[in-house]
This record gives C-alpha cells, sequence and structure tokens, in this order.
C-alpha cells in the first residue's frame, strides 16, 4: 500500500510516518536537539575559558595570600632603661647576658602592668616569644655606652612562629606544646598585641637583605639575588641584543638562498624549542667543566641565558625588520646608498621600536628561567651578602631570584615556604613591569606601514 | 694587567686609529671630501676594524688556549702516587687551581708576600694555616706536591698572561698602522668596511650553528664516558633506577625505564588537561566570541604562558599538591600518601600548556578559509555543526602538530616536576604516587655532591641526550605538520 491511499478516516499502519503539517515558526524535535547541541558546544567553550581564568585567579589569589606575610615582621617593641650600677652588675656575672635579659623581663613586665595586662607569664615564654634577648641587649649598651640610664626603644623580632601565629600560618587548632611554642603564650601574644608591645612592621629586610642561611627563617632577604639576576641580565642585555640583531639583519637582508642559510634557519627554530634544562647542560660542560668559568657566577649565567634567549629574540627581531616596506630600502637604494647603509641608516631604526620590545620580552624570559641556574651552581649556594663592586657582581658567586625561590622552597623549614612565596611576588612585579615596558613601547612607536 | 685593562686598552687604540684614519684620509685628499672614494668616517673605522678585530679574536683564542697548556704542564708534576685511590688526576688538578687562586687572592690582599707565596721549599703547614687566615677555601691539607703544582700554575699562568697581553696589543697596534697605511684617497674604505661588517653579521648569525654543536659536543662525550663505564643496554632497558653515591657507582642500578614512564605519564596527565580546554577555548575565540571578549579573555589565557615555571613548581608543591591530599589522601579516598605525585605535576603543567594549546590552534583555526565555513552554513548546518565536521578535520594535522610542539614542552618541563612530581622513580599506574622524571633526575644527578667522573654524575648527560632527541625529534615531526598544513591554505 502507498500513503497516497491513506485517508483521513483509516487508521495509519503503524510503520508510516505521518506527515504533521506544522507552521516553519513550531521548531521540531531534530531542531532542537541540534540547537541544544549548539548551546552545549557554545558552552564547552566558555566553560573551557572560565576554567583558565579560574586557574589564573587560583595562582594569583595564592601568590597574593600565601606572599604578603614575607613583607610584614613581627617585632616586640619595649621601651627599657638600664642603669650603670645595673650595667655593671651585670657584667660581673657568670651569665651576664642572663642578667640582663631578666632586667629587660623586669621592664617588660613594669610597663605591661601600667597597661593593665594581667596574663601571667614567665621568663621561659618570653624567651618562646622572642628569643635569647639577653645578647642583643648587651651588644647594644656595650657598643652604646652613652645610652645608659636613658631609656631605650628596643625593637625585638619575634621568633618566627609568633609571626605564623600573627600571620594566620599558625592557629590555636594546629598547635602543638613544643620548646617553641605553647598554647598558653598565644593568650601573652594577644595581650601584648593589645597593649601594642608586639606590633606588624613592613619588612624591608625582606627586600634589600641577603639570604640568612637554613636556621633563620626570619632574617632571609632576597635583595643579593635580586642583585645576582640585575648583573645576570646585563650580561645577557649586551651579548643578545647586539648578536641578535647581527643575526636577524644578515638573515632578513643578505642572507643568500643557500644550504648555510637554510642550516641557520633550521637551527634556530630548532633552538627555540630545545629545554631550558639543555642549554643548563650545555652551560656546565661548556663553560665550567671547559673553560673553567667560576661557578654560580652570574657571568656565566647570564651567558647560558642568552644562548637560551638568542632564538626568540633573533624571531621577534626577524618579524619587525619584516615589517618595514621594502619601499624603504629602495628609496635609500635610488638615491646611492649602499646595501649596508641602506639597512643600517634607514631600516633598522624603523625597527629598533619592535626589537626593543622583543628584546624586553626576551629578558623577561630570562628572567624567570630556573632550570638552567641550578646546573651551573646556583642552588644550595647561599647568597650571604652583596657583591663588592662591579665586576665581582659577573664574577663572583651569588645566587638569581629563582634560584632564590627554589632554594627557599627545598627547605625543610616551613617558614622560608612563605619567603618564597614573597619572592615570587617581587619577581612577579619585576616581569610585570618589564612587560608594561613593552606594551608602552609598543603603543608608543609602533608604526603601521 | 687585568683583562678588563686590556680591553680598554685595545678599544682605546682602536678610537685612536679612528681619529688618525680619518684625518690621514682628509689630508691626502688635501681637504677636499669630494675627492675622496668613501666617507671619511669609513677611512677611520678601517684602520679601527683592523686594530680591534685581529687583537680580539687573538684574545679570546689566547684565553682558550692557555688553560689547556697550563693544564698539561702542571699535570706532568703531579706524580702517580698523589692521586689518592677513588680520585683522578682530574680532581687533583682542581685542588691544584684552587689552591693556586687561594695563593693568588692571598698575595692580592696582602695576607701573603710574593716571595713566601713563590717559596718552593715553604712550610705545607703554614701555608695552609695562613691561606686559611686570608679566607682562602683550603679543602684539606696540601700537600707538598700540590704546592709546587699550584705555584708552578700560579707563575705559568701570571707568565702567560703577561705574553698575552704584549702579543694583544703589539697585534692591535699592528693592525692599525695596517689600515693607516692603506688610507689613500682613492682606497675603497667603504667596500672595506662593509666587507667587515659582512663577516660579523655572518658571525653573528652562525653563534646559533655553534650553540647546536655546542650542546651535542658535550652531550655526546659526556654520554659516550658514561657508556664507557656503564652498559648501554642496562641504560636503556634497565627497569630500576637505583643510584647509589657512595659506592662509586659500582652497584648503582642506572635504567632510564621508569624515568621515562614517569615523564610520559605526567606529560599525558599534562595534555589530558590542556588540550580539551585548550582547543575549546580556541575554538570559542574564533568561531563564537565578539571580540570584545577575545580581545580580554586572550591575553588573560596569555598571561599563564608568561609566568616562569617556577612560580607553577611552587604553585604545585604547596597549593595543588595539599588540596589533592586533603581529597584523595587518607582522610579522604586513601590513595594518595603525599602532596608530590604524578597527578599534582600533570596537573599544573596541564595549567601551564593551556594558552600553549590555545593560541596555536586558535592561528590554525584562524587560518582555515572563510569559504569553507560559508559553504557549510550555506548548506544548513549550524556553527558547531561546522566547526565539528569542516573546522576540525580542515585544521587537524595543525592541531596535531599544536599538541606534539605542547608534549615536545611537556617532556622537557623541570621547575614543575622537580618541585611537584616527587623523587622516587618508579613503574606504577597510579597517578597519585610520587614519581619522577628524566629532567628532575639531571637535577638532581648534577646538583649533589657526586664526583664528576662517577656513573652516577654522568649518567644526567646520557639522560640530557635522551631528552633532547626526543624533544628534537618531536618538534621536527611537529614543524613538518604544521609547515605543510600551511602551504595547503596559503
Amino acid at each position: 500500500m502507498s500513503d497516497t491511499t491513506i485517508t483521513p478516516d483509516t487508521p495509519a499502519a503503524p510503520s508510516s510516518p505521518k506527515r504533521e503539517f506544522r507552521s516553519l515558526y513550531a521548531i521540531d524535535d531534530l531542531t532542537r536537539k541540534r540547537n541544544a547541541a549548539e548551546r552545549r558546544f557554545k558552552a564547552y567553550g566558555i566553560g573551557a575559558i572560565l576554567i583558565g581564568l579560574f586557574f589564573l585567579a587560583v595562582l594569583a589569589y595564592s601568590i597574593i595570600k600565601e606572599g604578603i606575610p614575607a613583607f610584614t615582621r613581627t617585632i616586640v617593641e619595649v621601651e627599657f632603661a638600664l642603669t650603670q650600677e645595673q650595667f655593671d652588675a651585670a657584667e660581673k656575672e657568670l651569665f651576664k647576658t642572663k642578667a640582663y635579659e631578666n632586667f629587660f623581663i623586669g621592664a617588660l613586665k613594669t610597663q605591661l602592668d601600667e597597661s593593665g595586662m594581667d596574663v601571667p607569664f614567665d621568663e621561659a615564654a618570653i624567651e618562646r616569644l622572642v628569643g635569647k634577648t639577653g645578647g642583643t641587649i648587651r651588644e647594644f649598651f656595650k657598643s652604646n655606652p652613652d645610652q645608659l640610664g636613658k631609656p631605650v626603644e628596643f625593637e625585638l623580632a619575634a621568633s618566627s612562629r609568633v609571626d605564623g601565629y600573627r600571620n594566620g600560618r599558625v592557629t590555636r587548632e594546629t598547635i602543638t606544646d613544643s620548646r617553641f611554642l605553647q598554647k598558653s603564650d598565644l593568650d601573652i601574644v594577644d595581650a601584648l598585641v593589645e597593649a601594642e608591645v608586639i606590633k606588624t612592621v613592613f619588612n624591608w629586610n625582606f627586600i634589600t637583605g641577603a639570604d640568612s642561611g637554613v636556621d633563620n627563617p626570619g632574617g632571609a632577604g632576597i635583595g643579593a639575588s635580586v642583585v645576582g639576576s640585575f648583573f645576570m641580565m646585563l650580561v645577557v642585555l649586551a651579548l643578545s641584543l647586539p648578536i641578535g640583531v647581527a643575526a636577524s639583519i644578515y638573515l632578513e637582508e643578505f642572507a643568500p638562498q643557500n644550504r648555510f642559510t637554510d642550516l641557520i634557519e633550521v637551527n634556530i627554530s630548532n633552538l627555540a624549542a630545545v629545554p631550558s634544562i639543555v642549554f643548563g647542560i650545555l652551560g656546565l660542560a661548556v663553560f665550567i667543566q671547559f673553560m673553567h668559568l667560576p661557578q654560580s657566577a652570574p657571568l656565566v649565567g647570564g651567558l647560558v641565558l642568552t644562548l637560551m634567549t638568542l632564538p626568540t629574540i633573533i624571531i621577534s627581531t626577524r618579524a619587525s625588520l619584516k615589517a618595514v616596506p621594502p619601499s624603504i630600502r629602495d628609496a635609500a637604494l635610488g638615491i646611492g646608498a649602499s646595501k649596508m647603509q641602506a639597512t643600517f641608516h634607514h631600516v633598522l631604526p624603523l625597527a629598533m621600536p619592535g626589537i626593543l620590545t622583543g628584546t624586553i620580552l626576551g629578558l623577561a624570559q630570562a628572567l624567570g628561567e630556573t632550570a638552567p641556574l641550578l646546573l651551573i651552581g646556583m642552588v644550595g649556594f647561599v647568597a650571604r651578602g652583596y657583591p663588592d663592586g662591579f665586576i665581582a657582581g659577573f664574577t663572583e658567586p651569588n645566587s638569581a631570584m629563582p634560584a632564590q625561590i627554589y632554594t627557599w622552597a627545598a627547605r625543610a623549614d616551613f617558614a622560608f615556604y612563605e619567603k618564597a612565596w614573597g619572592g615570587i611576588i617581587v619577581l612577579l612585579v619585576f616581569l610585570l613591569t618589564m612587560n608594561i615596558i613593552a606594551i608602552i613601547l609598543r603603543r608608543r612607536f609602533e608604526r603601521r606601514w | 694587567m687585568s683583562l678588563f685593562w686590556l680591553f680598554l686598552i685595545i678599544l682605546a687604540i682602536a678610537l685612536v686609529g679612528y681619529v688618525l684614519g680619518r684625518a690621514r684620509a682628509l689630508s691626502s685628499a688635501g681637504g677636499e671630501r669630494s675627492a675622496l672614494h668613501s666617507l671619511p668616517s669609513y677611512y677611520g673605522a678601517n684602520v679601527a676594524m683592523k686594530a680591534a678585530v685581529p687583537a680580539f679574536l687573538l684574545l679570546v683564542i689566547w684565553l682558550l688556549a692557555q688553560p689547556f697548556y697550563v693544564n698539561s704542564e702542571v699535570s706532568g708534576l703531579i706524580p702517580d702516587t698523589e692521586i689518592a685511590e677513588g680520585s683522578s688526576r682530574d680532581l687533583v688538578l682542581a685542588e691544584v687551581r684552587r689552591a693556586a687562586r687561594g695563593l693568588e687572592n692571598a698575595v692580592r690582599s696582602g695576607a701573603m708576600t710574593e716571595e713566601f707565596a713563590s717559596n718552593a721549599r715553604a712550610d705545607i703547614s703554614d701555608v695552609t694555616t695562613r691561606l686559611k687566615e686570608a679566607g682562602q677555601i683550603v679543602t684539606s691539607e696540601i700537600s707538598q706536591p700540590i704546592l709546587i703544582a699550584a705555584q708552578r700554575y700560579r707563575s705559568l699562568s701570571s707568565i702567560g698572561n703577561f705574553y698575552m697581553s704584549i702579543a694583544v696589543i703589539l697585534i692591535a697596534i699592528g693592525g692599525a698602522l695596517w689600515g693607516l697605511r692603506e688610507t689613500k684617497a682613492e682606497f675603497r674604505a667603504r667596500n672595506t668596511v662593509e666587507l667587515g661588517m659582512r663577516a660579523i653579521l655572518v658571525g653573528a648569525a652562525s653563534i646559533a650553528i655553534l650553540t647546536t654543536i655546542g650542546i651535542v659536543l658535550s652531550l655526546v662525550f659526556n654520554t659516550a664516558e658514561f657508556f664507557r663505564i656503564y652498559p648501554a643496554s642496562d641504560f636503556f632497558f634497565g627497569l630500576t633506577w637505583a643510584p647509589s653515591f657512595s659506592g662509586r657507582g659500582g652497584t648503582s642500578e642506572l635504567g632510564i625505564i621508569p624515568l621515562l614512564w614517569g615523564t610520559f605519564y605526567i606529560s599525558f596527565v599534562a595534555l589530558a588537561v590542556a588540550v580539551p580546554i585548550g582547543l575549546f577555548a580556541a575554538i570559542y575565540l574564533a568561531e563564537y566570541a565578539s571580540s570584545r571578549v577575545r580581545s580580554t579573555a586572550k591575553p588573560l589565557l596569555e598571561i599563564l604562558a608568561g609566568i616562569p615555571t617556577i612560580v607553577y613548581g611552587l604553585f604545585a608543591l604547596l597549593t595543588v599538591g595539599p588540596l589533592l591530599v586533603s581529597v584523595f589522601g587518607d582522610n579522604g579516598i586513601g590513595i594518595m600518601k603525599a602532596g608530590t605525585s604524578v597527578m599534582t605535576a600533570g596537573l599544573v603543567m596541564g595549567v601551564m600548556l593551556i594558552p600553549f594549546v590555545s593560541s596555536l590552534s586558535d592561528d590554525i583555526i584562524n587560518a582555515v578559509p572563510q569559504a569553507m565555513r560559508d559553504g557549510s552554513y550555506g548548506l544548513g548546518a549550524t556553527k558547531s555543526e561546522t566547526v565539528k565536521q569542516v573546522i576540525l578535520p580542515a585544521a587537524l594535522p595543525g592541531i596535531v602538530g599544536a599538541v606534539l610542539l605542547a608534549a615536545s614542552r611537556a617532556i622537557g618541563e623541570t621547575m614543575i616536576v622537580v618541585l611537584g612530581a616527587g623523587a622516587a622513580a618508579r613503574l606504577s599506574l597510579n597517578p597519585f604516587e610520587a614519581m619522577t622524571t628524566v629532567t628532575a633526575k639531571i637535577v638532581s644527578q648534577l646538583t649533589g655532591d657526586a664526583d664528576f667522573a662517577s656513573p652516577v654524575a654522568l649518567v644526567a648527560f646520557a639522560l640530557g641526550m635522551t631528552l633532547f632527541v626526543v624533544t628534537l625529534g618531536l618538534n621536527i615531526v611537529a614543524l613538518y605538520i604544521v609547515r605543510k598544513y600551511r602551504e595547503q591554505y596559503d
């Protein structure tokens, strides 16, 4: 039987489709399904972008949350006067620093009594909060005897656990009684905070100081490694800018089409994708094993990073040379300039903003690179001080920011983790500044032809 | 004379040469600029170039060659008895160099007189204590042969430096005189200078080749050295990685399979995160997003690619690891023991690779001709159907290339796995267990205290070689695919 024979009053066989006549505006099932698939597909895309942005937000949040405490430090501020008699008496004692400590605790007690605090505390608790204070006080009065008898404001660094309590790293729930800190001490801390004896101040030492060694997380600073990074970047800039520009000019303006040029091109595009750690191996084998340059010196780090960033800089420099229209070259050649003159007097100056932008971005990449630095000895080296001179800045062992952060992250004491996050903030501030400079350069000087 | 001063002297000679050359050219033309073949400054530059370039070349070659000569001379002074059991001539030579540097610094800081430092019969313990007092690090008591060798080293080095200064300065002056002699009005100075500049440009471009050669040589020599003391078949097919730092490497088992397994497992997790997210993000940005969304979302995503890897490493170690432990650890599901695991490193690495995949795929999708889209729409396909059935098949080779590039990035990534993946080399399927990778082991083998000539340190070069070959292969294939694909639509 065929569809044409079906009359409206005979029921259709179940197998034969019945054509419903509907308006074009009414959406049928298939269209609905396709539209749903369309919406789903679009939602996946939005979801993917949101996931990416979510990770970015989480990353930013945890860097800021964990890193900000590194920029503050907790101090115990006590006004304290020592009379000449007390000084003489203490110097006669067998345990001199202990005597000073007793004076100090006495002074603290009176100061607290005046402010009306009623939490009991003993010497051991004070020692847990601020460490052994006697040495510091004795040191001060021995070198400044004229201060005897006058009230002196002492700013003593609180122990790293008190610091942690103030930053929320240590809480009442997580703390276990130990010889470092006990639960009852937290009451004292609270009371002292109330009395404005314990204060949180900005930690300049973190920005200007040097690394402190394994046992003193509180005193660790990133300053010395910032200097190390700075010298490294000087080397990278001084080498990679001229070499990169020269190489790009050759490849873009002069190179004939031959095997040698092809070889260079292939090498550059492959070097751009070689893992950075391989450059570290190169640095170790060539600069340290073979040439006997000093280990963990910014000079060696700079050389390795130069080789690593050269491909990036060459690629971006070539792009900006290519962007200069050929009419400029033709005009220069037409009035009698040599090819070299046309390139250096006309093409290069016009391409310079783009080249500088690319170079700054290359430097930023080099600044954050860690793995090659580990291999040339910048891990485990404790940068305890600033280099003493301009030349020494290149040749004396130093750390660099990323290497310093890694060193802190690899240490056992949890208090160093905070420093590592803080170091990351400093590093990112530098990177952000460089990127902003690059963007401004591009906006300000880039020419569209 | 320090290198710095030598450097300045050469520059000064070149500068004087420039001024003289320029003046001489002008006077040879009788002050008539138009009678000169080139601009006057080219005559000056010619002289400066001839003064500086050969001098600097000689300086560099001398600096590279001198240590070899001095080392071989000094090496002859060390009797075989001085080389302790388990040590090597290289290590003793390093000790000699350290001692020589210590003597040098001590003399410079005034802790020692020149005569005392070069007195061959000086009392050893006296020298050692004086060096220590001067703040020089002396690892062990210096023995008599080492002291003599160190003194010889010092004197040879200083003699060498003296001759080097003289030779370099003479070459510089000679070059300047040669340049000045040539300087006449009809001399084609510009052509000469441009030839020299061109040579410099070629030299700069060749640095890329030199770098590759340097990488290959430094890997090949040390790898060959490693395979001389450790069988290659055990390295490539060994199933255990158990370096023994104390036992002189004799008992070390250095099989690469567990490391490769860890590397590929982590890269797989990373790609499983990055490819879907990156690809969908790219499709949305290229096909759906309004230009305003695109111009904000794209740079924001690309921030993820600009963040240094050490930041991701720390993020893995201190944020993601503990988070995963709280879900999958003993208090949760109980299959994760510590924060460092394949999952930790893989997830974070995946986040790092998202922008890498998305911007490469974005470019590739944008390169698909608009006519193909229009044809598909004209047949009544929806946007998603067009993407799935027209654009993605057309862009597939390019996207495969992008994924391969991302994989090569993942395999070569170091800091995330050093901090996030753990240090134990094991062959396991559980992604919540700590495993380690080729790159992480390169770092740990070369930053430890192991003796440089021992297999436990040299194995790092064999690992580096493997890594280099694998990533290079991936890159070549990926670039080939991407290039082929581009040609298709150009």
